[in-house]
């Protein structure tokens, strides 16, 4: 993305953001509350449409991209109704291949890509299980499950482990790393830094403005942290 | 294991008794159609005697009438496609959008026999309340994309704006033109004769509603689970969104004449309830709602027609009544599932 900036209203939520991902790479983005976060990831993806500037996804036009296969996309988990509607493990897994076979029939094929996809993640005994029934932990994986299936070479996740328990959250940072290993790219909302640092092999900070955008270590011994986080404590002191 | 392949049998013998029921109203409804030429005159025919032979039987004096298989006709329709539907929309949160919609095709109503007491053409008002109830729908579409406030506050206004555009027309047509049919009659349902054409409407409509979910199952599935993952999968949600609620203003408009404008999102409501409450996946939901949906109405006409009671609100009841009987059966066998919210 190359100087992008968006708005709600009159409030800018991202700002003069330039930002290259290369594939394969693991980018953690942090920064505080409100800091534009979901919003970058969402111009990213092409859900809104920037101000100015401009994004490409896999070397096109973001608004043109016409690829929905390539990407696998974990939102909070709120966003979505896993909780309330009947739906099995499987059947939302297999909405990962919807759009490589658009008004058709799910064939024989999809069908071995979705067992393939639930076994990676180490949930193929929950696969006739309604995700309302499973746990925090176990539904983030489905939902990762789905992101396989559908064959993504990048995955893009907003915080997938609120509200799930430490242990399984352990588990799922390492089911990242070795879906990053097998060479997927992935972008990375995560509250907790320390979870970041560790895992993210670059990462961005931004507080409406891009902060720091580099490999971790960098990012570790720069004060870019303090830049971001100090920057929004002390509007909020003015504020007072 | 052996008590779900029972369920799963007992489920296809539903699906399959639903559809001989649907394919043999069809055959009704067009031989009725064309019943001035031969193979279709011999079946109506055929038909009646038939029905002349169950009033035998039954002790009733009904099925040898073809008005009293319009209206059987058109429930049938009416319990296949609303729930069909429900399904989506219950699930999308916009359970109110059937009371909505049902509300605007009421002013579409009014405006029809408005149009054809002063143009003096003949037909039904339902064709200008299907149109009136599309656009409706798009409005209220229209109305939720571009809503700063909660999605059913645009809902709420649209149905009772529309209820009292359509309650200051049936004012002022009254004064200025003769109009011949009882309005009331649309708001509770149970028109006492369904016209031919209104059976073939909904019969049509039906056939057409059907397509299109069957085409479009796995879009709309998607878009109701999670729109946002849609939209990254590049799906065009908003023309799926669009799709849905217009298809939604077609059932409604049909099932109208035999619902009525009160009743009529009980039935794209309350077979979903029941189905969602006992189904395990989201395929099963569909079909138990459709088969709810079509028992609701087999027993609501039983009922109405041996007590002499109006249909729509029978039907309405036998519906209830079998969502009660999946919550008993749900909270006895999965305790689990009645913390669900």
């Amino acid at each position: 993305m190359e100087d992008v900036t968006f708005s709600y209203g009159d409030t800018a939520a991202v700002q003069g953001i330039t930002l290259t991902v290369e594939a394969g790479e693991f980018l953690g983005l942090v920064g505080p509350n409100g800091s534009g976060k979901t919003t970058l990831l969402h111009l990213m993806l092409g859900l809104h449409t920037p101000d100015s500037g401009s994004i490409e996804l896999f070397g096109e036009p973001v608004d043109t991209f016409d690829d929905g296969e390539r990407i696998g996309y974990v939102s909070q988990h709120a966003t979505n109704r896993g909780e309330t509607m009947p739906v099995t493990v499987r059947e939302s897994v297999r909405m990962g291949r919807f759009p490589h076979v658009g008004h058709g029939r799910i064939g024989p094929e999809d069908e071995t890509s979705v067992n393939e996809a639930l076994e990676t993640v180490g949930i193929s005994d929950l696969a006739d299980r309604q995700l309302s029934q499973l746990s925090g932990g176990q539904r983030q994986r489905a939902y990762i499950a789905r992101a396989l299936a559908s064959e993504a070479d990048l995955l893009a996740l907003d915080e997938p482990t609120v509200g799930v328990d430490a242990e399984s959250r352990d588990a799922f940072y390492e089911l990242l790393d070795s879906l990053n290993a097998d060479g997927i790219t992935i972008i990375l909302i995560e509250h907790d830094i320390g979870v970041v640092t560790e895992r993210a092999e670059r990462i961005a900070c931004l507080n409406t403005e891009l902060y720091h955008h580099g490999d971790t270590d960098s990012f570790v011994e720069s004060d870019a942290l303090d830049a971001a986080y100090g920057s929004s404590s002390r509007v909020l002191h003015h504020s007072h | 294991m052996r008590r779900i392949d029972r369920r799963r049998q007992a489920e296809r013998v539903g699906l399959v008794l639903t559809g001989l029921l649907a394919v043999l109203m069809l055959a009704f409804v067009v031989s009725h159609w064309l019943r001035a030429y031969p193979v279709t005159g011999w079946f109506y025919d055929e038909f009646l005697i038939a029905g002349s032979w169950m009033d035998h039987y039954l002790g009733t004096r009904v099925f040898a009438r073809s008005f009293m298989w319009q209206q059987i006709a058109t429930g049938v329709f009416v319990g296949i496609v609303a729930p069909l539907v429900g399904v989506y929309i219950v699930h999308r949160e916009m359970a109110l959008i059937g009371e909505t919609l049902a509300h605007t095709a009421f002013a579409g109503v009014v405006v029809g026999f408005i149009v054809i007491a002063a143009t003096g053409l003949g037909g039904s008002p339902l064709w200008v309340a299907l149109v009136v109830g599309i656009l409706g729908a798009l409005g209220v579409q229209w109305l939720t994309e571009r809503s700063r406030t909660y999605g059913d506050v645009p809902i709420a206004i649209v149905l009772s704006g529309s209820f009292a555009v359509g309650t200051l027309l049936i004012s002022w047509g009254r004064d200025r033109m003769s109009i011949a049919i009882d309005i009331e009659q649309y708001l509770w349902g149970n028109v006492s004769t369904i016209p031919p054409e209104g059976a073939r409407l909904m019969a049509a409509l039906s056939l057409l509603v059907v397509a299109v979910v069957a085409i479009n199952y796995k879009q709309f599935l998607f878009i109701t689970f999670d729109e946002q993952a849609a939209r990254v999968a590049r799906l065009d949600v908003d023309a799926y969104n669009t799709l849905l609620v217009v298809i939604t203003a077609v059932v409604v408009v049909g099932s109208m004449q035999i619902m009525g404008v009160i009743l009529v999102a009980a039935m794209l409501v309350v077979p979903v309830a029941a189905a969602t409450q006992i189904a395990r996946s989201f395929r099963e939901t569909l079909y138990l709602s459709v088969i709810f949906g079509e028992l609701s109405v087999v027993g609501g006409f039983a009922v109405a027609i041996g007590q002499g009671l109006p249909a729509g609100s029978s039907i309405v009841v036998a519906a209830i009544a079998i969502y009660l009987a999946t919550i008993a059966v749900s909270e006895r066998s999965t305790p689990a599932l009645s913390t669900r919210s």
